[in-house]
């Protein structure tokens, strides 16, 4: 009963982390049609930059500091090069955020190595906030929690009750007639790419610590983004936060139990074969819960897609 | 007239190529590891600890067979068996008879395999497989090969030494063990479950379990079981990302018992760990660097500090795979016929400036060499590692380590 406890925090933890980098996806997506193929390495770049900030100046100013370099940095693409590239389509776009994050990835090793670097959590947060039997929760988990709830309900408040928010809204759905309306649209546009890099950059920053910051933390965070945005519907912000924690509690539980694939089959009524070494689906009766934890998100994206093509929050039926 | 001075000119100008082709028919080297992606560090301060130590060790001294230098080449494997035949082919095809790889025991797999093909089918350009650090024991066991070396004591040898040392601890009644999904993550589980029960009967095996290779992101989950599972320590044989997020992730959720694991240094992963580490971090490995064990092993750090300063001789058996390489080709006389440099190398007998007397075993290439039990820690550090104040200092040692470990290989000399 305690460790469901600890892993509701722990899967709640990546959840949002997943949340932060998938509501700026999405938002990127639902609008401009682009899948970024780059998102991660925006992440990424989040936590080499806070590394490099914080031993100048600290870790709070890193918080503060890279994510808007990484949000400057993400308009400026928008700008200078998709915009550019926009005019020949779709593909080349996507062609262009693939290479973009292979370009990241290579400078990122040219300018701080391919060693992992010693980016730590502060002082101040590095203690036990509290302990469930035996299992400390570090304070920097809950410090993790604050800042991703504060970003979601930030955004959520600027995207349906300013101006802002509907303009951008409206423009999601019908940028033609904003942009008869008088509005900028594609100001509009770089605006929620660089927000949208930005809040990777974020999740880089607090991540970095935790989870490792190494030229290689885009590409094991890269697929699991998209999954995300597919589960919980392209566009809806919404979405992207109850697909990430669903995400987020199913790889956590899956991992802390060993569940037994020959347990489901048998509590379902299939009986498992007397002779198991001649068996042919030897390997898959053998099948544990830990090991299939991190596909058990691409299933559920198969599954979603097969009955629910638009997501769970989606709007989009076509 | 003219003419003859054009012909005198070009004759001059071939003679001079030719003498400079001759002089630079380096012996080929080629590296197979992972230079880009989630092992990229790993890879890349294994090539940069070859390429000095070529340098250093031989090219500085004349090379070998009177001037012949070594040369190193990298090929990007991506840590993929796939690819590392690819890679494998593009090196044979540039003339590179030795082939130095480490980094995954599958890759070894393949490539040994690979390799034995190759050298029955093309007897006129037959490699060597010198292995500094893939240690599956099956490699010098059922799939060793009469082309395959080992330079790295393997799993089973440094479980023998790491179980000598927690048997003697007697507070250790609880042992958790987790790995990478692959053959050497299954090799170290076995090995530490059979000498475990052979060694300490009392200790409970309380988790056995692998995690799936390079791929996760939060190890959160596994550390929470370990944590739960009430251990008193911890057994890993991850490396790279893997070992460090495990690691740093196990330590943050309340664990304090010792974790003993076999590559939790350099490549970042000292710095990373720094304070938190302390007390927690146990290593086992040949090489020794701290307290450094020769004069001769102090001045190849120093050395090699001045052209890496960002860099670390964490692997000292690479050194070793140069030198024996270097003291075997000279004992067969010639580079090009690796039969004869096998066959040096097979029974070889070698002083390391790390410390130890290397023995190389004929019967299934397996080094012999002394095998240590080292701390991570901050005091006593001559040689620190990745430019922190943290580095590696031997606890304990184990001499010529399972010197007389069985072996199932049956080696086949090609005639």
């Amino acid at each position: 009963m305690d460790l469901i406890l600890v892993n509701l925090i722990d899967g709640l933890v990546t959840g949002l982390l997943l949340f932060m980098l998938s509501a700026g996806l999405t938002l990127i997506f639902s609008m401009m049609g682009v899948l970024n193929f780059a998102h991660a390495s925006f992440y990424m770049l989040g936590a080499y930059f806070a590394y490099s900030i914080s031993i100048a100046v600290g870790f709070w100013m890193g918080l503060l500091i890279a994510p808007l370099i990484v949000g400057v940095a993400g308009a400026a693409v928008e700008r200078f090069g998709l915009r550019r590239v926009h005019q020949y389509g779709h593909v080349p776009e996507l062609i262009f955020t693939f290479g973009l994050a292979l370009l990241i990835e290579e400078l990122v090793q040219f300018i701080w190595g391919k060693n992992q670097l010693p980016y730590s959590v502060p002082d101040v947060l590095n203690f036990t906030a509290f302990a469930i039997s035996g299992n400390s929760i570090p304070a920097y988990k809950i410090f993790m929690i604050f800042i991703s709830v504060g970003i979601f309900i930030g955004l959520l408040y600027v995207l349906t009750k300013t101006r802002v928010g509907m303009i951008i809204q409206a423009a999601l759905s019908y940028p033609r007639t904003v942009e008869a309306l008088g509005h900028n649209v594609p100001l509009i546009f770089m605006g929620v790419f660089g927000v949208g890099t930005a809040l990777a950059g974020v999740a880089g920053v607090i991540a970095g610590p935790v989870l490792g910051t190494f030229p290689g933390m885009a590409f094991v965070l890269g697929s699991i983004v998209f999954v995300t945005i597919v589960i919980g519907g392209l566009g809806s912000l919404w979405g992207a936060l109850v697909a990430s924690l669903l995400i987020g509690w199913i790889t956590t539980f899956a991992k802390s139990y060993n569940i037994e694939m020959e347990n489901i089959l048998n509590a379902i009524g299939i009986a498992t074969p007397e002779n198991m070494d001649e068996n042919l689906f030897r390997d898959f009766w053998s099948i544990t819960s830990p090991q299939i934890a991190d596909i058990l998100p691409y299933i559920l994206m198969v599954l979603i897609l097969i009955f629910r093509p638009a997501g769970l929050f989606g709007k989009r039926t076509q | 007239m003219k003419n003859i001075t054009k012909l005198g000119a070009v004759s001059a100008l071939s003679l001079i190529v030719g003498a400079s082709a001759a002089f630079a028919e380096n012996i080929k080297i080629g590296f197979i590891d992972p230079l880009s992606g989630p092992f990229a560090s790993t890879g890349t301060n294994g090539l940069h600890q070859f390429e000095f130590s070529a340098d250093y060790m031989v090219n500085q001294n004349g090379g070998v067979l009177d001037g012949t230098n070594f040369e190193i080449i990298g090929f990007d494997n991506k840590t993929s068996p796939k690819e590392s035949l690819i890679q494998l082919q593009v090196a044979i095809d540039q003339g590179v008879r030795y082939i130095v790889q480490g980094n995954g025991s599958a890759v070894a797999s393949a490539l040994t395999e690979a390799i034995d093909k190759h050298n029955r089918r093309n007897p006129d350009s037959r490699v060597l497989f010198l292995n500094y650090a893939a240690v599956d024991p099956a490699l010098t066991n059922e799939a060793c090969n009469f082309w395959h070396f080992r330079f790295d004591a393997h799993a089973d040898m440094k479980m023998d030494a790491l179980t000598d040392v927690m048997a003697a601890d007697e507070g250790i009644t609880k042992v958790y063990i987790i790995g990478q999904d692959y053959s050497f993550g299954t090799a170290v589980s076995k090995a530490a479950n059979e000498m475990l029960a052979a060694k300490r009967p009392d200790i409970e095996i309380v988790g056995d379990e692998l995690h799936p290779i390079g791929k996760v992101k939060d190890f959160t989950p596994y550390s929470r079981k370990i944590v739960a599972s009430g251990a008193d320590a911890v057994i890993t044989g991850n490396w790279g990302a893997d070992m460090l997020g495990l690691g740093k992730s196990i330590i943050e959720n309340g664990y304090t018992g010792p974790i003993y694991t076999y590559y939790a240094a350099g490549s970042g992963i000292t710095a990373a760990f720094g304070e938190t580490g302390k007390g927690v971090i146990r290593l086992v490995s040949e090489g020794q660097v701290n307290p450094p064990p020769t004069p001769e092993a102090a001045a190849f750090y120093d050395a090699f500090k001045v052209k890496y300063p960002d860099g670390n001789v964490d692997q000292t058996r690479i050194s070793n795979v140069i030198g024996m390489l270097a003291a075997a080709i000279e004992e067969a006389g010639t580079a090009d016929d690796v039969v004869a440099v096998a066959d040096a190398l097979s029974d070889m007998e070698f002083e390391s400036m790390w410390g130890s007397t290397l023995k190389m075993r004929p019967a299934d290439h397996q080094l012999i060499q002394n095998v240590h039990i080292a701390k991570h820690t901050d005091e006593g550090v001559t040689y620190t590692f990745d430019n922190s104040d943290f580095g590696v200092v031997v606890e304990s040692t184990v001499e010529m380590a399972s010197a007389d470990i069985p072996t199932t290989c049956e080696m086949k000399r090609p005639d």
